[in-house]
């Protein structure tokens, strides 16, 4: 079986980060699988993780309530899945569901949360990590709003 | 790479006049989604289309619409049209039964560059029915699949009940040697494909971007974004086309009603090459 830290070292999300970071982070990680339709979290509870996906496809999903739930999008292997747990009140504002067995990496949120606090360059390299998809994912959610299909066709 | 192919020669389905509609049977008619459909009318004559070309569809009585051909393109005693009921005129071509009559003119436009492509790896890109247009091309490279390299389907849409050809899709997943990616903006839970945009798609396609020729049709918003993607992740601006809509009326360049900066839609298009195109993409007033 792989050390964590050589997990670590597979996933896109890591590319570029020093070996001390890593191995720094290394200390907050697990592994962790999901079976499928396993819920990795849902709504509202606390955002005490987040993960990188390893292998496999996260479904997220806002649950309306008479309706059921729709999937606003989906993530796969190399990409990564939370980003609630960086600021408070540190809680999840989607479920994700795991669509096929998901593989992943666990970070344990308040571990991360107290090395980037006690060494800025660390979350310095997060953030520079976190932010492009999350910028890719808002301008993907505006796209989405603006019903793009909707009344263009020919 | 060469440019865009005029198209408009060839064994005219309709009239030799190209303002005279000619009256075509629906020999058949298949709903694919709530609001689309798809008719076969029958040819008098052998058709002659090139992929991306675009015929007017004339609903006696109610108006006049240009619908690019959706069907394959090596049968050619049938013209299929794909149309979305959007307005009056698409409303009531939609609603034509079997047996009932339709004028046509036509072929109108340029195509997509099917033997300019030859050699290449060949990226299809579609947005909801934007599909239509460019099914035409995935008949003909499935049909020449030993001439192109590696072969990519990425289609969009708003949701699984918009899908296109959900038969087809499934088939073409299943074809060997073709690369097929769906994604929907939106979706039940039980829906088991990809959600988010079209762009998603991209960086899980094998291709070589170098060597990829790229053909884009979809509403104008997601060709934009799917073009500056495809340009950021390497493909040439010469070697992307897509398809222009605009209000076509006379489709001879003579009205001038779908004017696109220096070009007439109808004659220098439907299908441009990006480069031609570029900088009218980002123009608010046209």
């Amino acid at each position: 079986m792989k050390r964590i830290e050589a997990l670590l070292r597979e996933h896109p999300f890591i590319e570029g980060l020093e070996g001390e970071v890593i191995a720094l982070i290394a200390g907050c990680a697990r592994n962790a699988v999901f079976q499928a339709e396993e819920y990795l979290f849902k709504q509202g509870e606390s955002a005490d993780r987040f993960f990188l996906i390893r292998q496999g496809t996260v479904a997220l999903e806002i649950f309306r309530p008479g309706r059921g739930a729709f999937t606003f999008l989906t993530l796969k292997n190399g990409e990564f899945l939370g980003s609630t747990w960086l600021l408070p009140p540190y809680q999840w504002a989607y479920d994700a569901r795991a669509v096929e067995v998901t593989r992943a990496i666990a970070f344990d949120a308040r571990c991360m949360r107290e090395k980037c606090e006690a060494d800025h360059h660390v979350g310095y390299e997060m953030m520079k990590r976190f932010l492009p998809p999350l910028i890719d994912r808002l301008n993907t959610a505006r796209l989405q709003s603006a019903d793009v299909y909707g009344d263009d066709g020919r | 790479m060469s440019t865009v192919t005029m198209g408009a020669s060839g064994v005219r389905v309709g009239s030799l006049d190209p303002m005279t509609p000619e009256c075509l049977t629906v020999a058949r008619r298949r709903r694919e989604t709530g609001d689309v459909v798809t008719l076969d009318l029958l040819s008098p004559r052998p058709a002659a289309h090139r992929p991306g070309q675009f015929n007017m569809l004339y609903h006696f009585g109610v108006g006049e619409v240009p619908v690019s051909v959706s069907g394959d393109l090596a049968v050619t005693e049938r013209v299929v049209h794909t149309i979305r009921a959007v307005g009056a005129v698409s409303r009531a071509l939609s609603e034509l039964k079997r047996g009932d009559t339709v004028g046509i003119r036509g072929p109108f436009g340029t195509s997509w560059p099917v033997d300019e492509a030859r050699g290449a790896d060949v990226l299809i890109v579609a947005g909801g029915i934007g599909l239509a247009p460019l099914r035409p091309v995935i008949y003909h490279l499935l049909r020449n699949r030993s001439a192109y390299g590696r072969i990519a389907l990425a289609y969009g849409s708003r949701s699984p009940e918009d899908l296109l050809y959900r038969r087809e899709l499934d088939r073409w997943r299943r074809t060997p040697d073709f690369q097929v990616r769906v994604t929907v903006d939106r979706a039940q839970s039980d829906w088991p494909g990809d959600v988010g945009v079209v762009t998603a798609l991209l960086p899980k396609l094998r291709l070589d971007p170098a060597e990829t020729v790229a053909m884009v049709c979809g509403p104008e918003i997601m060709i934009r974004f799917t073009t500056l993607a495809l340009e950021q992740g390497g493909v040439a601006r010469e070697r992307i086309f897509l398809s222009m809509e605009r209000s076509m009326k006379c489709a001879i360049g003579l009205c001038g009603h779908c004017q696109l900066g220096p070009h007439f839609v109808c004659r220098d298009g439907a299908v441009f090459r990006l480069d031609a195109v570029r900088e009218l993409l980002e123009l608010r007033e046209i």
